[in-house]
């Protein structure tokens, strides 16, 4: 099963580096990785797609929190999240063929960013499984080149993923007794 | 105060409480070396090898508990550290490396002596720094001594370019240190101690396996009175020998590949088992998925990520075992399980010629380890990997933490030597022993003369088959008797010994031994002891590699055994 796994980690030269080489280390495969700022100056957010049973996916969980520069992880798979990533896919397409295309590109609620004689670049912002369908229905024009961002993830409702939220009961419960966290507020102070 | 680098990172090991630190100086770090004369508050020990550092290092860790520092000068001094990096990472030694690197202009170019040590050292440390300004040292080493040291210990590196140590800045040591991404288990959760209390109160052939967690959280005491509450026969870890004296009554020495057969019956018949301070490891637990799969498994350790990782626990209670073993001390009732340690008393008895000390003319290590232990039971003594390791886990008897220093994790050969070193210069005065092999001692016993510049007056004892002992012993065993690449033509240690001016002596028959170790101790500098033992010993008993505890093997009939 893929799990979306979300990591909060330091933004400091090197971070995504341990985190890579903890997953090839431990052999948790990958699917997919995006990195990128967030409303916390210095944190970083990576949205990690894991394939795994739930064992490994917890072990990849608990693998991350050992390292230092890893400040909170959650499993967003459980819970009730907007899921996207963004496509930009570059189609071959004259200007005859190109009414098809657009035709398309409006039924996936997509866009077109760039238009030439022979080709144009369709961007789409849309869940993983909407992505290929759309992928999949412009391949008989012939795909170009095409690149794609992986998965970013964001819970629904109030609840939120930052370093300043403290976890849903539920997730507090399963730190405690399976233990994964011990008790206390961010950030531990040394005595 | 403002200060050049090298000045803040002598005064940064002065306010982490660093007295020594082993070292070899090179290029890039001169600038440090350069100042070290003004802070003789700090002894440095020049080693002979960077590897023997970090096993020195190591050894001072394991002898005093306290944090232990190696220095290494950039690339091929750096990565000569890579070997005890991951050893301390193994065995969670609190333990602080120290890199030099070249200039801040130079890295990333491939310069004369550049490697990616942080790079390289990613995967074995708990963390690592590359310190890019002076300023940024004293908050760097303060949070480096605190990770080492906190939660499961373990290495920190920190890599300094060669102009970071010239660069002056203000030194401000900093009263705390706070890490939002690190924040080590303390107390146990109230409602799994409560739980496991009353699986533990249910039980009816319970046993408790002690980890290196018991010495590294200074817990032996608190284990100590679990223990007597409950009632609980104890197995160790290799690792965690001495956290309850042998001598115990409840005390039954280590389980494991090389465990006795009390040991690994009782762990395999036990219904409920209770791991305090360890990691279960394949080495300790034999093919995990039929290890005693029916018991109830409570498993108390500081690091989450050692539950559920090769057995699925029970009852997971993540804790310092120093504040969560008394939790549950309270918790339990006050039990004594006469009938099943008297079952275990009779599989020990049933099984008792399985680990005997060979009682015939030849001279054995199990001999000798059992008279060094007995004629001077309160020596720290420290073991290099093999054949000679297992039989001192098995015949020594270690009644105190930090009294057995011995590469667990890793098995690294040529551990003994400097972790000798290093664990007498934490303990000056006081008795160490070395146990090596004849293999693993050659392969850093350069850092004899380092014992001989420090005054350590470590005595090695030399176990001397002319063989790699433990490779041989499998290729007997599961390779038909196929030698290949284990018999070894040794120099004569004597005259090596005296080529450090080291006094040496060589023991051939069993009468000899008790003299031997007499003469040792009474030298007041290093020796070396040359034990030529019987070629071909086995280790016995033994779970083979991938079998179930359950699965132990003695020995085949006795004269067979001599007769080889």
């Amino acid at each position: 099963m893929k799990h979306t796994v979300v990591a909060l980690v330091e933004d400091r030269p090197g971070v995504l580096n341990r985190v890579a080489s903890l997953f090839r280390r431990r052999g948790f495969n990958i699917d997919s990785l995006a990195v990128g700022t967030t409303e916390e100056q210095g944190i970083s957010r990576m949205t990690i797609v894991v394939d795994g049973a739930d064992g490994i996916v917890e072990q990849v969980e608990k693998q991350l929190y050992k390292l230092i520069d890893v400040v909170k992880v959650s499993d967003l798979t459980k819970e009730e999240a907007v899921l996207r990533e963004l496509a930009l896919i570059k189609v071959r397409c004259n200007t005859e063929r190109r009414r098809d295309v657009l035709d398309i590109v409006e039924m996936f609620r997509a866009q077109v960013v760039d238009v030439s004689p022979t080709s144009l670049i369709v961007q789409v912002v849309a869940a993983e499984d909407r992505v290929n369908a759309l992928i999949e229905n412009l391949k008989p024009f012939g795909i170009r080149e095409l690149t794609r961002t992986g998965r970013v993830a964001m819970a629904r409702g109030s609840a939120t993923t930052t370093v300043h939220e403290r976890e849903s009961a539920e997730v507090q419960r399963f730190h405690s007794e399976s233990g994964r966290l011990p008790e206390g507020d961010l950030p531990y102070v040394s005595k | 105060m403002r200060m050049s680098g090298a000045d803040i990172v002598l005064e940064c090991l002065k306010r982490l409480g660093v007295d020594t630190v082993f070292g070899y100086p090179g290029g890039v770090v001169l600038p440090l070396y350069d100042r070290w004369p003004s802070h003789p508050e700090v002894r440095h020990i020049l080693v002979r090898h960077e590897q023997g550092g970090g096993h020195a290092a190591e050894g001072y860790a394991k002898a005093s508990g306290k944090l232990g520092v190696a220095l290494a000068t950039s690339g091929p001094g750096a990565t000569n550290l890579v070997t005890a990096i991951q050893d301390a990472m193994m065995d969670s030694v609190p333990t602080l490396f120290i890199t030099g690197n070249v200039a801040r202009n130079l890295l990333g170019k491939d310069g004369f002596q550049e490697a990616d040590i942080t790079g390289i050292t990613m995967p074995a440390v708990k963390h690592n720094y590359l310190v890019m300004r002076a300023e940024d040292l004293a908050y760097t080493f303060a949070e480096a001594g605190h990770i080492a040291t906190t939660g499961r210990p373990g290495p920190v590196h920190i890599d300094i370019p060669k102009d970071v140590f010239l660069e002056e800045a203000d030194f401000q040591w900093p009263e705390r240190v706070s890490i939002r991404g690190y924040r080590p288990a303390t107390t146990g959760h109230p409602g799994q101690i409560k739980r496991a209390a009353e699986i533990i109160d249910r039980a009816e052939r319970p046993v408790v396996i002690g980890g290196h967690g018991v010495i590294l959280a200074n817990a032996a005491e608190e284990f100590r009175a679990f223990v007597e509450k409950a009632g609980l026969p104890v197995l160790n870890t290799l690792l965690g020998l001495g956290g309850i004296p042998r001598d115990h009554a409840l005390s039954y020495g280590m389980l494991g590949m090389h465990g006795s057969f009390e040991a690994n019956l009782a762990a395999s018949n036990a219904d409920v088992i209770i791991g305090i301070g360890m990691r279960m490891d394949d080495r300790a637990l034999g093919r995990f998925q039929d290890f005693n799969p029916t018991a109830s498994i409570i498993h108390m350790d500081v690091d989450p990520a050692e539950h559920n990782k090769n057995i699925q626990a029970t009852i997971p209670i993540v804790a310092d075992v120093k504040l969560a073993l008394p939790q549950l001390t309270e918790a339990v009732q006050q039990r004594s399980h006469v009938e099943w340690i008297r079952w275990i008393d009779e599989t020990r008895a049933e099984h008792a010629h399985s680990m005997a000390v060979p009682s015939g003319p030849e001279l054995s290590v199990q001999h000798i380890v059992t008279r060094i232990s007995e004629m001077s039971p309160d020596a720290t003594i420290v073991t290099g990997v093999g054949q000679h390791q297992m039989w001192a886990a098995q015949h020594m008897k270690f009644s105190r933490p930090h009294q057995l220093i011995t590469s667990g994790g890793l098995g690294t050969m040529g551990f003994e030597t400097p972790a000798a070193l290093g664990a007498q210069v934490a303990r000056p005065g006081e008795t160490v022993w070395t146990i090596c092999g004849d293999g693993g001692f050659q392969m850093t016993l350069q850092e004899l003369a380092t014992l001989v510049d420090a005054r350590a007056p470590v005595k090695l004892a030399i176990m001397n088959n002319g063989y790699l002992g433990m490779v041989r012993q499998w290729q007997e065993l599961f390779y038909q008797d196929n030698y290949v690449s284990v018999a070894m033509a040794q120099p004569d240690f004597l005259k090596l010994a005296d080529a450090y001016g080291i006094h040496a002596l060589r023991v051939t028959a069993k009468e000899q031994v008790d003299d031997a170790i007499r003469e040792a101790e009474a030298h007041p500098g290093p020796v070396i002891i040359d034990f030529q033992v019987e070629a071909e010993g086995n280790v016995w008993p033994m779970v083979p590699a991938g079998a179930a505890l359950s699965e132990t093997i003695g020995p085949p009939a006795r004269p067979a055994e001599v007769t080889r």
